[in-house]
């Protein structure tokens, strides 16, 4: 066998903490590359989660008002910490609000919003992530920002917190035409 | 009176360190001579010496409260019980990490009893390997997580306390058993590195590596096992694996573990897989590093952590680099000679190890893609993400139900090749029972999905397998030791595979709100609810639920909690659980609702405890192959020709 052979285990080491500290090193923590920035909504077919019997397409969450689309889960800890966020923006701003319930058990998603709250105008179910596949999800949450004419101009991965919504999401939020805010935050 | 206890901890601390320094000179420079290897191991006995009273120090500036010292302080609290006051001192980083050195001399130690055991170069490049670990070890507990620096003139009155979630019987036996075996895995590592120097791995080293890859094994399965059956009383959830980052730390070498212990054996039993099993024990300790270093001590699993405090992250890192790059340099230099192409067969013992070998590596991929993936994500984006147990699930269901079908074949093979006539005899006859006991659990349990029937039918295949196999050999012959820990081992599994199936697919889980004197039927049981009442704990104060359970003829109470303590003011849930071999009863409080009304869980969780019951089994089955007289005769012959050379003499 060749003799260089055995230095790919060694190789292969220099490249993970070369990455590391690539990844450690890297200030401008903004945004993961996403193929899907700029594009429009990919088009799709989901449950409604209260109700498996209805299906819902693109065209019933595009147009009007602008989306966000939150992917989360009963499984994720970090989603558990966004939710009052989520709740928080629904109260500020005039946007539907649509939630992805990602991976996850119809059950005790249902028992889980009834808890905590229900911040979306409509959640969809994805039971076996194929939505997630089509909006590139690598975990949850995420969450997509979706303008009026349906493109996507926005994507968070991790939790949407105060500072993502005050330095990221407010922004692109006003340059869209409309009333945006609700009155009481509009005169902040 | 104890003034300067915390400095003789340290100054002790210190002149291991020293020591360690030394013997790693000792070892390396003349590593033939026999003499300084008896001098070696007493430094490797004073390395322990010196950390023993370092820890010992420790553990009495916790006894005695003297919140002084900042590591006490922010773990500890005057009220806390005794034994939590021991069992603080590896609460936190700072301590868990002595607790972690200790145990590498204690290695070491064991290392030198076993001297008669090695030639000498190998027995002075082991401890000399473990002695520069060591150096590294004690060097970052000084410089980086010292636990014993004094918060001096700021005082505390009383310490902060110890995470309510670590005062538990749990956490008082889980981390010591997990470090044995994260550390024990240096010595293997050591090993390697000794023959890579010497360029000699053979049979005999494999036989010499054996003991200590089964032991660490062992360890680190007890570990785990007890930190899953921790979190399953303790957090409330039910839950028994949550795929979180500080389990996988865990889970990672446990796979690497594994694979090295199957594929050394072939390494003894047939002197091929050389190159491999040198590779595997290097990735088993690289990963002990990785997991129990770097994300327990959650510097990795949180980019934030990294950023707090970068100085220990960078020193963890570099000593990452230099140990694990060192030894693949070593092993990209060396492992080329090491090659040897014995022949065999499909059918052989050989060829099911190395699929063992594969689907144990697969697994381990996913794992770790699963564990560092969501950091990398979170070191570009700065958000944090979760792959969350569909992703874990989706790989290691499939994964683990060819694994265990692998092992329903071990009995049947022999080294080399196996007779085709034999396998299709075994296949027939066993699979004939096989499809007898299938018709049966489809017709009880009724398993929703095809993954549960095929888990519950290997585990059933290789319980059948092995026993039977058992039968004959005890019959017919005395099976050495050896024999009987790898079928305890695999039967071991077996149950926990079974205990997994069934468990995560016909457990009943309910949450309900209760009132007092409420009823509320599971099943088979008839749950009441009594009522709440406070009770005053040593540093606590619980809110007891009372509950009355029917099964059937048989009645029982069950108590669960919902414990603040009065320290940090955190709240506790204790849940009430009524362990069966069958299957558990576990009720947790929820929060109080109005009225005296409650949100309370119930949990109806069958062959639960199985789970771990395999994992005792499995860690049993490592042991007891330990004391094969194999491993034991090689010393008595060595020993033997000492004493003949002294007589001639």
């Amino acid at each position: 066998m060749n003799k260089a052979f055995f230095y790919i285990p060694l190789l292969v080491f220099v490249f993970v903490v070369g990455f590391f500290l690539a990844g450690l090193g890297l200030d401008n923590r903004n945004e993961l590359p996403s193929a899907l920035l700029d594009k429009p909504f990919p088009n799709f077919q989901a449950e409604d989660l209260f109700d498996p019997q209805r299906t819902v397409r693109r065209e019933d969450l595009v147009g009007g008002r602008p989306l966000l689309v939150n992917v989360w889960a009963t499984w994720c800890p970090t989603c558990a910490a966004e939710h009052e966020m989520l709740i928080r923006i629904g109260e500020r701003a005039h946007i539907k609000l649509v939630g992805i319930n990602y991976k996850d058990e119809r059950t005790k998603a249902v028992s889980w919003l009834a808890q905590f709250g229900n911040p979306y105008d409509l959640v969809l179910y994805d039971e076996q992530g194929l939505l997630g596949v089509e909006l590139g999800v690598y975990g949850a949450p995420e969450t997509f920002l979706v303008s009026p004419e349906g493109e996507i101009v926005y994507k968070r991965v991790g939790d949407v917190n105060e500072r993502i919504w005050r330095e990221e999401l407010l922004p692109r939020l006003l340059a869209m035409n409309g009333s945006v805010l609700k009155v009481a935050h509009a005169n902040q | 009176m104890g003034a300067q206890v915390a400095e003789l901890g340290y100054f002790s601390l210190t002149l291991a360190g020293v020591l360690a320094l030394t013997s790693a000179l000792v070892g390396f420079c003349n590593p033939r001579h026999e003499q300084w290897a008896s001098h070696l191991g007493c430094l490797v006995v004073g390395q322990l010496v010196f950390v023993t009273i370092s820890f010992a120090a420790l553990i009495w500036s916790f006894v005695s409260d003297d919140f002084s010292i900042a590591y006490v302080a922010n773990h500890s609290n005057s009220l806390l019980p005794w034994y939590y006051k021991v069992s603080a001192v590896w609460g936190g980083h700072e301590g868990s990490f002595v607790l972690w050195i200790l145990f590498l001399c204690g290695w070491s130690v064991l290392v030198v009893l076993r001297r008669d055991n090695y030639p000498v170069s190998i027995y002075t490049r082991v401890l000399a390997t473990l002695a520069v670990l060591n150096v590294g070890f004690i060097c970052f507990a000084l410089f980086t997580s010292d636990p014993f620096a004094r918060l001096i003139p700021m005082t505390p009155q009383d310490g902060s306390d110890l995470n309510p979630l670590l005062q538990d019987f749990g956490l008082i036996v889980h981390p010591p058993m997990l470090y044995a075996g994260y550390v024990g895995l240096a010595v293997p590592f050591a090993f390697a590195v000794a023959a890579m120097l010497e360029g000699k791995a053979d049979a005999l080293w494999a036989r010499w590596v054996r003991p200590w890859v089964n032991s660490s094994w062992a360890f680190l399965t007890f570990g785990i096992a007890l930190g899953s059956w921790w979190a399953y009383y303790e957090l409330g959830w039910g839950g028994w694996w949550f795929w979180d980052p500080s389990e996988n730390a865990s889970f990672m070498p446990w796979l690497a573990a594994t694979a090295l212990l199957h594929s050394v054996a072939v390494t003894e039993k047939r002197g091929t897989f050389k190159s491999w099993t040198l590779l595997l024990s290097i990735a088993g300790f690289s990963l002990s590093l990785l997991g129990g270093f770097i994300i327990r001590s959650g510097i990795l699993t949180s980019v934030h952590a990294f950023a707090v405090d970068p100085e220990r992250g960078l020193y963890i890192l570099i000593f990452l680099a230099i140990i694990v790059g060192g030894s693949l340099l070593l092993y990209g230099s060396r492992a080329g000679k090491f090659n040897s192409a014995v022949p065999y067969g499909l059918w052989s013992r050989e060829f099911f190890v190395l699929v063992n070998n594969a689907i144990l590596m697969l697994s381990l991929a996913v794992v770790m893609w699963g564990t560092l993936s969501p950091i990398g994500y979170e070191a570009i984006s700065g958000g944090r993400i979760s792959l969350g147990p569909p992703f874990f699930n989706r790989f290691f269901v499939p994964l683990m139900i060819v694994l265990a079908l692998a092992v329903a074949f071990v009995p049947v093979l022999n080294w080399k090749r196996t007779n085709k006539a034999r396998i299709l005899n075994f296949c027939a006859r066993e699979g004939a029972i096989l499809f007898t006991v299938a018709l049966l659990v489809a017709f009880i349990l009724r398993p929703e999905t095809v993954s549960v029937a095929t888990g519950v039918i290997v585990s059933l295949a290789i319980l059948i397998t092995h026993i039977k196999d058992l039968i004959i050999r005890v019959k017919t012959t005395r099976p050495p030791l050896a024999y009987l820990g790898m079928t305890l081992a695999h039967v071991g599994f077996a149950f926990s595979i079974l205990g997994v199936a069934v468990t995560s697919t016909q457990s009943v889980e309910k949450d309900v709100r209760m009132e007092p004197q409420g009823q509320v039927v599971m099943g088979e049981l008839n749950v009441e609810f009594l009522g709440v009442k406070t009770i005053q704990g040593p540093n606590y104060v619980s809110q007891q639920g009372l509950f009355t359970v029917r099964d059937g003829e048989t009645v029982y109470e069950l108590r669960p909690e919902k414990r603040r303590y009065v320290a940090s003011g955190s709240v506790m849930t204790e849940a009430a659980i009524d362990a069966g071999l069958l299957a558990d009863t576990y009720i947790s409080l929820g929060e109080p609702l109005e009225g005296d009304a409650w949100a309370v869980r119930l949990h109806y969780k069958p062959l639960v405890r199985w789970v771990w019951l395999g994992a005792l089994l499995m860690g049993l089955g490592g042991i007891v192959a330990v004391f094969d007289v194999r491993y034991r005769r090689l010393r008595q012959r060595l020993k033997g020709r000492v004493g003949q050379a002294g007589a001639a003499a």
